[in-house]
């Protein structure tokens, strides 16, 4: 039986992105969205198929659906927040409608605007992101359980998507920073994706 | 056929409908509609996705690129989401543009001012304009105000296109132009190109 908000265990986000980067053999394509899941996915390995965002909260998920639109060869992977998401909720309904199969979404839910001060989200009380994104159609949604499940819910999410897959994290700020050079980091994924040479 | 530079119209063969009558009849050919040559622009650049937020003014253009197999369309949510996929698609390889109207650009400045252009992506916008030339919607008139200023403030470049025999110059070598420079332009579809949305009393 999956896990629900309510009972899912609560991990840490840098554990479960070297967990996740550790699955990646084939050169997927990972955006890390603004914050700390951007900071604990460079601290993770800074690879050439890695783009971390600079701002525009909210479109770690449509950057990542452009990449995967771009390269259907490709599987690309979106690391997302759980404030970022609430920004962009509408970008579910558009994946789901086009259902990539080459794309998967984790969601680390902390239920708080963490970078900012720690606020409280709409996650932390009332929503289910999961809930959410089943209802937008993507029925491929689950909250991990464990460390465990959600090793699986990435692996099985590399085969074939598109795929939602939610954490529950704790309150422990990203372990780094990301370099602040918009350009550069911009063109080392190009070449990472073999689109420069 | 299509010659730019040069002006001449992108044509179409002549409409059944002007054989009806002999006094009617053309000789030579009809102009292509405004969304032809933009359909057309677009194909010959090799922009390929186009993401969109619904406009009835853009709705033939909107519609022949879903009829034409060789685009991809994502209609959006929202404009910035479109943006998104722009940014995205243009890293991974694929050129795109992205539809929207006035008041869906009043979306997305930090869309721009925080990924497009530190990013250095050449986004494709363009722009059906709203709120001039007879608008009834006082929304949309407002909005329509700052659309102008933000473009000019960050520094993008723009074209209002109103006159048919320069769309496909314009948007041929802006095309060219935003991707060899990796800038994003704007091109702000005026109601003299396209009729504009009129108030149905």
């Amino acid at each position: 039986m999956a896990a629900t908000a309510h009972n899912a265990k609560v991990m840490n986000r840098f554990e479960l992105t070297k967990r996740l980067v550790a699955q990646l053999k084939r050169d997927e394509a990972v955006i890390g969205g603004i914050g700390n899941a951007n900071f604990d996915l460079w601290v993770s390995g800074q690879r050439p198929q890695n783009f971390y965002m600079l701002g525009s909260m909210g479109l770690t998920i449509p950057i990542a659906f452009g990449v995967a639109l771009a390269q259907p060869d490709r599987h690309v992977v979106a690391l997302e927040g759980d404030g970022s998401l609430l920004m962009q909720l509408g970008c579910l309904s558009t994946i789901a409608m086009q259902a990539p199969k080459n794309l998967t979404v984790v969601v680390w839910d902390n239920g708080m605007y963490q970078i900012t001060g720690g606020q409280p989200t709409a996650s932390q009380a009332t929503t289910d992101l999961v809930g959410v994104a089943r209802a937008c159609g993507l029925s491929n949604s689950a909250w991990a359980a464990d460390e465990d499940e959600f090793d699986t819910l990435v692996a099985n999410a590399l085969r074939g998507g598109p795929t939602f897959i939610a954490a529950r994290i704790d309150d422990k700020p990203g372990v780094g920073t990301t370099d602040r050079d918009p350009v550069q980091i911009r063109e080392r994924f190009m070449k990472g994706l073999g689109v420069r040479k | 056929m299509l010659s730019v530079p040069g002006g001449q119209w992108l044509a179409l063969p002549t409409s059944k409908i002007f054989t009806r009558s002999k006094a009617f009849r053309m000789t030579e050919t009809t102009p292509a509609p405004w969304h032809e040559i933009v359909r057309e622009r677009l194909k010959a650049n090799e922009v390929k996705l186009v993401p969109y937020v619904p406009d009835r003014v853009f709705t033939p253009l909107i519609k022949a690129l879903h009829a034409d197999d060789y685009f991809t369309t994502v209609p959006c949510t929202r404009e910035e989401e479109a943006i998104g996929i722009v940014a995205g698609a243009w890293m991974g390889g694929l050129h795109a543009a992205v539809l929207m109207q006035t008041s869906g650009f009043g979306t997305i400045p930090n869309a721009l001012a925080s990924l497009v252009l530190p990013s250095q992506i050449p986004a494709l916008i363009f722009v059906s304009e709203r709120g001039t030339l007879g608008e009834f919607n006082l929304g949309q008139a407002m909005v329509c105000r700052t659309m102008r200023p933000v473009l000019e403030s960050l520094g993008i470049e723009h074209h209002t296109i109103t006159r048919h025999d320069e769309l496909a110059f314009i948007v041929d070598r802006s095309i060219k132009q935003a991707i060899a420079t990796q800038a994003p332009v704007t091109f702000i579809l005026s109601p003299l190109l396209t009729g504009g949305k009129v108030f149905a009393a």
